[in-house]
Parts: C-alpha cells; structure tokens; sequence
C-alpha cells in the first residue's frame, strides 16, 4: 500500500513537473511533430488493419448469432456500428495502442535514463521531463482522436465488405440501413473524448515508468511491461467512470 | 574556479563521501581519483547537481550553488559542460544535432550562427565528417569526441568528464585526454575528470585528488604523485607491475 501511494505521489509530483510552459517553444513543436509521426502516423497501418479485420469478424459473428426470423436484418448492421463507435475504436483500439506507443514511450525513457541521456538534458539547465514528456502526451492526445476516426471507418468499411461477402443471413442494403438506423452522433463525441482521456493515460503512465528506471537493460524491459500492464488496467477503470459518467 | 567544503553524502545510512574539501582551479585539469566503488561519481554528481549532499558547500567562483534558486541557476548551468561516461549523446538526433541541442536552447545567435559554431566545435575534435552521422553509426571514440563538442559548444567555464576514457583502447584515450587537456588550456576553464585510467593520472593530472571509501587521502599533481608514501595511494597507483616498474626505475635514478 505504502509502495502504490509512493508510486503514485511520483507521477503526480513527474506530472506538475512535465506539464508546464516549454522553455523553447521552437524546440517544443518540433519535439511535437517528431512525437506525432512516431507515436500516431507509424500507428496508422496497424490500426486500418485491425480495424478492418474486427469490423468484418463483428458483422459477421452478429450475423451467424442473431440468425432468427424474429430478428430483422439491419440489426447487424446497426449493432456492428454500435460496437465499433461505442467501444471498439476508443477503449480496445487504445488498449491495442497501449501495448504499441507505450511499450515504446516506456523503453525510449528508461534507455535514455540508463544511458545518463537524461542527466545530459538536466546538466543543461532544461526541465528533462517537460522537453521529453509534454511532447508526447501532446502529440498522443493530438492524435489518437484521429487514429480512433480511422478506426471508426476501417472498422465499418470492414463490416460492409463482410455483408458484400456474406453467402446468406445479411445483405449490403439491410447492412447499410443498419448502420444509418437511429445514429446519434453524441456516440462518436463520447468515443473521441474518452480516446483523448486515453491517450493521457497511455502516454503519462509509460512517460512515468521509463523516466524512473533505476538499473539496465533489464530494468528498462521490465518498466516497459509494467507500463503496458497499469496504462491497460487504467484505460479499463476509465472507460467504466467515463461511461458512467457520459451515458448514464 | 570551484571550491568544495565539507561535502558529505549518504545513501540509507551509508557514509559515501565524508567531510571532502577541495579546490578546483581554473585552466587545470583536475583529477578525482580513486577505486571503483570509493565515491568519485557520486563526488562529481554531487558538484554538478545531479545529487544533493547531505551537508557542505559547492562554490562555483564564490557563487554558492546549493543555495541558488532556478532563476539563478539556469545561468550557471549555461557555464557547465558534461562529458557522461557513456557519452549520453541523443540517439535519435545526429552527430551535428547533438552538438546544436544546447545552442537552439539558449543561444540567441541565428540558426546560421549556431550551426557555423556546431560545425566549428566539431572541426575542433576532427568530426568534421561525421555531423550527418548517428551516434549509433560512430565508434566510441568518435562518440566521446562527439560529447566534447556537444560539452564546448556554449564555451562553458566548467568542464566536467566522468570516466572519459572507459572503453577506450590506449591510443584513444591518449587522444582523449589531450583534447580535454588541449581544451582545457584554450579556454582557460576549470576541468574536472574522473578517472581511474593511470595513463591520464600522468599524463594531464595538473591537480590530483585520491579518494578511499568515501574520505579524501591525498592531493597533489601528477609529479607528487608517483614520489607519494601514501600506503592507500601507493596500493591504488602501483596496482600494476607498469606502473611499479616506473617507481623503481624513479627511484633507482633519484638514487644514481
């Protein structure tokens, strides 16, 4: 208990030290555009393919389940949408990112600690943990909103292709009136508000675990995993408070 | 020049540097020496501010720097360069980025300015050619030659090298330490090594200080101290049979 507490007096004390005014601007948004294309434009191909592949499984799966005259046909297609807006493109999509960004936020800092890279920074006069994390959880919260987007499509363009594929149970026409069947738009705002609170939560945690890496090369791997494991379990208590809180 | 008094430090109880007073002065190249283990780095740490001492006073020319606040700091800071023992370049910027990191943070000159001194500082380590290269793609060396142009880049008044030569073979480090030195007596500035490389100890140790379990032993320079009697120094610098053999055939001339 004692551990966790000071745990997490730590990265709150990390947080207030990180998330300050730059000391360089310049140097802030070019941090900022590297962060960006590393941590969200490289996270792009993985998340169309996943996307695709779970929006056609879901249509699919849907299908094979709710095969009952009672049931009309464009429940698939509407209860495809649901899922992929409601949970898939912002809670799973970002646990699947956890695992990408984090693990490299995580080992990116704990190297840079090992290596005395960080101690560099410091001797220099510059807040080490203001130029090396307030880009990254900016340019996360920047852009996972736009990888949950493309999800969003993907994942129903993958449902689409499914019905187009499908020998019996759906059609394209009751799949597409599915997914026009009843739309709130709020859903979408809800995804990409908890996608942002997400994006923190990744980018933070793992900022925290590779910031305080005391050891080697061991260290930095085992800080990696631990970063991966708490930025999961946090998205998951998350999405519970954040759902609570936004559609009950 | 920089002034340490009294510096004490402590890890969970353990004493780790006790009561250290010393004087680092300007244009010399000042030595910390000492088995591994007997508190150098933690000594150098606790100078550059790295770590806090539990008690004493770090002077840097009469400016205490334990009691400085941020503002008053980030000036001081500017004055410092550090040579990291694994040369701490950025891994993801290249070998002339690396050196311009510390000019784009607090130089005012313009982005041709700073790049002209990047390529200056580099020209001055012989790395002329490497500026577009990663770190991960030059040799240690290379690597250390590198920190030294990121280290001199602002033309800081304090120098501070940690191991500088670890990992080095002999005629590197030669190299190396005659940069340091060469640097050293161009700027006039106060540099500060720690070493345990003996060939260093004798070839720049203008001011020499010997650290045993935390207590400094002995000061002197690099003349002193092969003729030393001090047993902890003794058994520290002629651990080796070279180095034995160079006191014997000291002595045998001392003697003739």
């Amino acid at each position: 208990m004692n551990k966790a507490l000071h745990r997490m007096g730590e990265y709150i004390l990390l947080m207030k030290k990180s998330i300050t005014l730059p000391d360089r601007w310049s140097m802030f948004f070019k941090q900022l555009v590297r962060e960006i294309y590393k941590l969200g434009v490289d996270s792009i191909w993985i998340v169309i393919i996943i996307s695709i592949f779970i929006g056609t499984v879901i249509a699919i799966q849907i299908s094979l389940n709710i095969n009952s005259p009672l049931i009309p046909k464009f429940t698939i297609g509407y209860t495809t949408r649901e899922i992929i807006l409601l949970e898939f493109s912002s809670s799973i999509m970002c646990l699947i990112l956890a695992g990408k960004v984090g693990s490299n936020i995580a080992s990116e800092i704990g190297t840079m600690r090992v290596t005395e890279q960080i101690d560099a920074i410091e001797i220099m006069g510059v807040n080490s943990a203001n130029f090396l994390i307030l880009p990254k959880i900016t340019g996360l919260m920047l852009f996972i909103p736009v990888l949950v987007i493309f999800s969003m499509f993907t994942g129903i363009l993958g449902g689409i292709a499914a019905s187009y594929l499908a020998s019996e149970g759906m059609t394209p026409a009751s799949f597409e009136y599915g997914l026009q069947f009843y739309f709130n738009s709020f859903y979408v705002w809800y995804s990409i508000i908890k996608s942002i609170v997400y994006a923190f939560i990744i980018s933070s945690i793992s900022s925290y675990f590779g910031y305080y890496v005391k050891g080697g090369a061991l260290e930095v791997g085992k800080a990696s995993t631990n970063a991966v494991v708490m930025s999961s379990v946090m998205i998951l208590l998350a999405d519970v408070i954040l759902t609570h809180l936004m559609l009950t | 020049m920089i002034e340490i008094k009294n510096i004490t430090k402590s890890f969970d109880g353990r004493i780790v540097l006790n009561n250290i007073s010393a004087v680092f002065e300007d244009g010399k190249a000042n030595l910390i020496i000492g088995r591994s283990g007997s508190g150098k780095t933690v000594l150098i740490k606790n100078i550059i501010g790295l770590m806090i001492p539990d008690s004493g006073e770090i002077l840097y020319d009469n400016r205490n720097f334990l009691s400085m606040n941020k503002a008053e700091l980030k000036p001081l800071r500017k004055e410092m360069g550090m040579l990291f023992q694994g040369s701490a370049l950025f891994d993801s910027m290249t070998v002339l980025e690396n050196v311009l990191f510390p000019l784009d943070l607090f130089s005012k000159d313009s982005v041709r300015e700073r790049k002209k001194r990047a390529e200056f500082c580099l020209d001055r380590v012989n790395l002329s050619d490497a500026g577009h290269l990663y770190p991960s793609e030059i040799s240690g060396g290379m690597m250390k030659r590198a920190a030294i142009a990121r280290a001199i880049a602002l033309q800081p008044k304090y120098l501070f090298c940690d191991e500088p030569n670890s990992g080095l073979d002999p005629k590197t480090s030669l190299l190396i330490d005659d940069l340091i030195y060469s640097i050293t007596k161009e700027y006039n500035m106060t540099t500060v090594i720690n070493t345990h490389d003996m060939n260093s100890v004798m070839n720049i140790g203008d001011n020499i200080i010997f650290i045993q379990e935390g207590i400094m032993e002995w000061q002197g320079n690099k003349h002193e101290v092969i003729t030393s009697h001090n047993r902890a120094l003794n058994d520290f610098i002629f651990a080796s049979d070279l180095f034995r053999k160079v006191k014997d055939v000291e002595a045998s001339q001392e003697e003739g």
